[in-house]
């Protein structure tokens, strides 16, 4: 989670804006429930605090849906984007107070695809990218190589743009 | 005319003759006016001070193998005091007193400093006394130990924190009195039981080499810094040092002291390389422990108004493990 | 050139171009990431002839720097919270000393209880021991007080300590620059020390000084950091004139003109303030706000220019002195002395709560009311504090106030 904040700013910044990304800081454990926050803008960010009204929530762990208020301070008209491969309504998320838009994008299975493992992150940015185009997605690539080595990086950004294709052919008219 | 050189000398290996008949290459380095009288006179150590002595002959000694070239980091106690009053001091080398316990971190950061300025030519010494080692030190000592820097420490232990007033250390013998552990009817002072080795310890970091020795033997305390000084890594050297004052004892008895706590076996004097123990000094002629306890103020507790058998059986016993275990007895 | 960066390695890689020939290393959170670079670069060769000292405590590695900097070698560590007071008396004594040394404090909470999270206890339970202590705004900052600190450090012969807010700065990731080598090199010639362990020349240094002199050495330290105020913004000047940004100095004013209520702040809260400040502004509301960039020593001349025209400063500090209050707006007010303008202290952000822009525009209105107190504690649980002051008389499960907090939850079970 940590890193996918980081990936986030990594690629706003290759895109020419001005990112900012850290995590909340718990003493991270294994397994334990981990936020982390990144703030994308065209100018230097001088508030540090944390987000307290996000304009998007990205959930990488479904089970935490109904642990944690993860949707506390969404802004009206916000978007959230769930690792899953089930729907919204399934979810239980399907009309959340404010009507925010709920994508659900099966991160894992598409990370299982094309990384070898069921890695949610890029495939997240990867639609992220494709729903609120914040950041661009060959932006998004280049922050994943450069993250990760050879091939390794390679399988990330297909996995990105598979999940990015896949927002994009959805929203598209039938 | 008989060549003095040539004639037998009865007390063979002692140099008891003196300095001056001696072959010039077995003398002290302390006879020697070339020396560099590291710590000059001047400085307000007591009458019969061991500390003083023994520093005299460690710094100098270690000054004749590094070419001149050492620095040495202290820490707070009587060495430091009593050698710095301000505006004088008696150091002819470059020191440095920083605080109580860190003498031994000083002393890996300045080793640390030189190497990085590619002057590991210059050695590094680090001094201190047995409180400033052995209690508020140990945690500064050990991670010196253990990283194997490049530091000679030298602890001068006399038995306490005679600079404030002769409290006790964990270097305290058992038995003794301080103004900590004073001597009440039925009491032995300093508990048995208590009180930790640093040489030991030190060996137990398996640096390369550990010694022990006192100002009774001045040859073998200057030998031992030179052999210590030809090594690189973390060395440890701990030399009894006779506190007049704080075992209340007659200031001329100083080195007579040092050398019954030897014979006594109260204080083994040994070498060890790499954790194991190399060498050790045999005693000449043993002594029962309260040869070395009577002369001292500090033991009187233990024979008047009744003598306390159980602890001068304690201390016997004490002295007879010692010798047992460093094979001190030189007719066993 | 402009690189996203997590502050920590922004600072380790720029303590990196400062060519320090010795840096003890000691963890402790939120500084980890820092010593953790720092001993990868010198692994991997990148720092030339520098050795890193793995020490066994903060006390052993302020000592360690303490030695570095006797024998003329430039040294580093870096610590927070609990290292910093282990390393208390070090400091005290490098200060004493004279010794030209720089460390970067991650700011973080001092227990009990224990708390891993950002405010400036730390740094200000030190501000006696001699050291100065500049605060950074922003990552940016940091690095380039770090370059700074060491022109400043051998140029007075005084150990400089970089405060960064732990987490908040040293855990984010943002663009920043990290100075070119060779300008740094520039700006940071070899100095001769003014004092040094060199067997061609002996020194003692360390001696006893008794009553006769001990107060004119430590006049002359005072005057040292009287000398330092000069220095500071000396030094700033020519860092804007090599890298072109303006960082460190004493103090920075933003918005200023015509302010009549002005916030008092040091460190990476002054973003969200600073936001505040702009929102009131385009409401016609005449704040401004004042960053407090050198803490140690205290910009006294400064503060009162910036701060005697405004009607009321109110201090925004991540600090306090138990039983008597704000420790920054203690200064604030020895700087106004004689002035009109009132001074109220505001506790916030302590052990980590997030100072947010919410209750930042909260506070101003109750100030420009005039219904701030000279005292308060921003976004406390007035609650929580009034149960637990309850409950003290009568406990209700045997233990301190966490047991109490447990039963009022029904959370508590009595050992069968």
């Amino acid at each position: 989670m940590v890193t996918s904040a980081e990936l986030l700013a990594a690629a706003a910044f290759a895109g020419g804006g001005h990112p900012q990304a850290f995590p909340s800081f718990g003493s991270e454990r294994s397994g334990a429930p981990v936020v982390a926050y990144c703030r994308i803008d065209d100018e230097p960010i001088r508030s540090h605090e944390p987000i307290a009204e996000p304009d998007v929530v990205i959930v990488q762990d479904p089970t935490l849906l109904h642990q944690v208020a993860v949707f506390d301070g969404l802004r009206p008209g916000g978007t959230v984007l769930v690792n899953t491969g089930k729907t919204a309504a399934e979810l239980g998320i399907a009309e959340l107070p404010g009507l925010p838009r709920v994508v659900t994008v099966p991160a894992g299975q598409i990370g299982r695809e094309h990384i070898g493992r069921p890695m949610p992150g890029p495939a997240l940015l990867g639609a992220f990218a494709a729903v609120t185009g914040a950041i661009a997605l060959p932006a998004l690539e280049a922050a994943l190589r450069e993250r990760f080595p050879g091939d390794l990086g390679d399988a990330n950004a297909a996995a990105a743009r598979a999940a990015h294709d896949r927002e994009v052919a959805s929203a598209a008219p039938a | 005319m008989t060549d003095p050189t040539r004639i037998r000398y009865a007390q063979v290996g002692t140099r008891a003759v003196g300095n001056r008949l001696l072959d010039p290459a077995e003398r002290a380095l302390q006879s020697d006016p070339r020396r560099a009288n590291a710590i000059t006179s001047g400085h307000r150590a007591c009458r019969g001070c061991g500390e003083a002595l023994a520093a005299r002959s460690v710094v100098d000694a270690a000054m004749a193998v590094a070419g001149g070239r050492v620095v040495a980091a202290n820490a707070t106690g009587c060495l430091e005091v009593f050698s710095t009053p301000y505006p004088e001091s008696s150091w002819q080398l470059p020191w440095i007193h920083s605080v109580f316990a860190n003498a031994p971190s000083v002393a890996a950061g300045i080793a640390a400093g030189l190497r990085a300025r590619g002057r590991d030519d210059i050695r590094v010494l680090g001094q201190g006394g047995d409180g400033g080692t052995v209690d508020i030190g140990f945690a500064c000592l050990s991670g010196m130990f253990e990283r194997n820097d490049d530091v000679l420490f030298v602890c001068y232990d006399n038995g306490g924190y005679m600079n404030t007033g002769a409290q006790r250390s964990g270097a305290t013998p058992p038995g003794a009195a301080t103004t900590t552990t004073p001597a009440v009817p039925g009491r032995p002072g300093a508990e048995l039981g208590q009180g930790k080795s640093a040489p030991l310890v030190a060996m137990a970091h398996e640096i390369p080499y550990v010694a022990t020795a006192t100002i009774a033997d001045l040859h073998d305390l200057e030998a031992k810094v030179r052999r210590a000084m030809e090594i690189r890594g973390a060395r440890y050297l701990h030399v009894l040092s006779t506190c007049p004052l704080g075992w209340g004892s007659d200031s001329a008895l100083s080195i007579e002291l040092a050398r019954l706590a030897v014979e006594t076996g109260l204080f083994p004097v040994f070498e060890a390389r790499d954790g194991e123990v190399v060498d050790a000094t045999p005693i000449r002629r043993r002594r029962p422990v309260e040869d070395y306890l009577r002369p001292q103020r500090r033991f009187a507790h233990l024979f008047e108004p009744e003598p306390q058998r159980d602890v001068l059986d304690a201390l016997q016993r004490r002295a007879d493990r010692n010798i047992a275990r460093f094979g001190l007895d030189r007719h066993a | 050139m402009l690189r996203l960066l997590e502050g920590s390695m922004a600072v380790a890689e720029t303590v990196g171009r400062c060519r320090p020939d010795v840096i003890a290393a000691y963890p402790i959170s939120p500084q980890t990431h820092i010593v953790e670079a720092l001993s990868r670069a010198v692994r991997a060769g990148e720092l030339g002839d520098c050795e890193l000292l793995n020490v066994e405590s903060e006390f052993a590695a302020m000592s360690a720097c303490i030695g570095a900097a006797a024998v003329g070698a430039r040294p580093y560590t870096a610590t927070a919270s609990q290292g910093l007071l282990y390393m208390s008396e070090a400091l005290f004594n490098a200060a004493g000393l004279g010794l030209p040394i720089v460390m970067t404090v991650a700011n973080r909470a001092i227990g009990a209880p224990i708390n891993i999270w950002n405010d400036h206890s730390d740094a200000l339970s030190q501000r006696d021991s001699g050291w100065i202590q500049l605060f950074a705004e922003s990552i940016q900052e940091a690095v380039d007080l770090h370059v700074q600190a060491y022109r400043l450090a051998e140029t007075l012969s005084l150990p400089v300590m970089v405060c960064m807010d732990g987490f908040v700065l040293t855990h984010a990731h943002e663009p920043v620059e990290v100075p070119d080598a060779d300008a740094v090199d520039a700006f940071l010639p070899r100095v001769a020390p003014a004092q040094v362990l060199d067997p061609d020349a002996p020194q003692t240094i360390g001696a006893m000084v008794g009553p006769d002199a001990f107060t004119e050495v430590r006049y002359l330290m005072h005057h040292k950091q009287m000398a330092a105020l000069d220095a500071i913004p000396h030094i700033a000047g020519e860092f804007a004139a090599a890298f072109g940004r303006d960082s460190g100095g004493l103090v920075r004013g933003y918005r200023l003109d015509g302010a009549e209520t002005v916030v008092v702040a040091m460190g990476s809260v002054m973003g969200a303030i600073e936001e505040v400040v702009d929102e009131l502004r385009d409401g016609g509301v005449p704040v401004g706000a004042l960053a407090l960039r050198c803490f140690r020593p205290t910009p006294t001349a400064e503060l009162r220019e910036a701060l005697a025209p405004a009607r009321r400063v109110v201090v925004v500090e991540k600090a306090m002195s138990p039983g008597t209050g704000g420790i920054v707006g203690a200064d604030v007010r020895r700087a106004l002395d004689g002035c009109d303008t009132r001074v109220h202290d505001v506790i916030a952000g302590l052990g980590g709560r997030p100072i947010t822009k919410a209750s930042l525009r909260t506070l101003l209105a109750r100030a420009r009311e005039d219904r701030l107190g000279a005292l308060s504690f921003l976004d406390l649980d007035r609650d929580r504090v009034a149960a637990e002051l309850a409950r003290a008389g009568t406990p209700t499960a045997p233990g301190g106030h966490a047991a109490q907090a447990l039963a009022a939850a029904g959370l508590w079970e009595e050992d069968a």
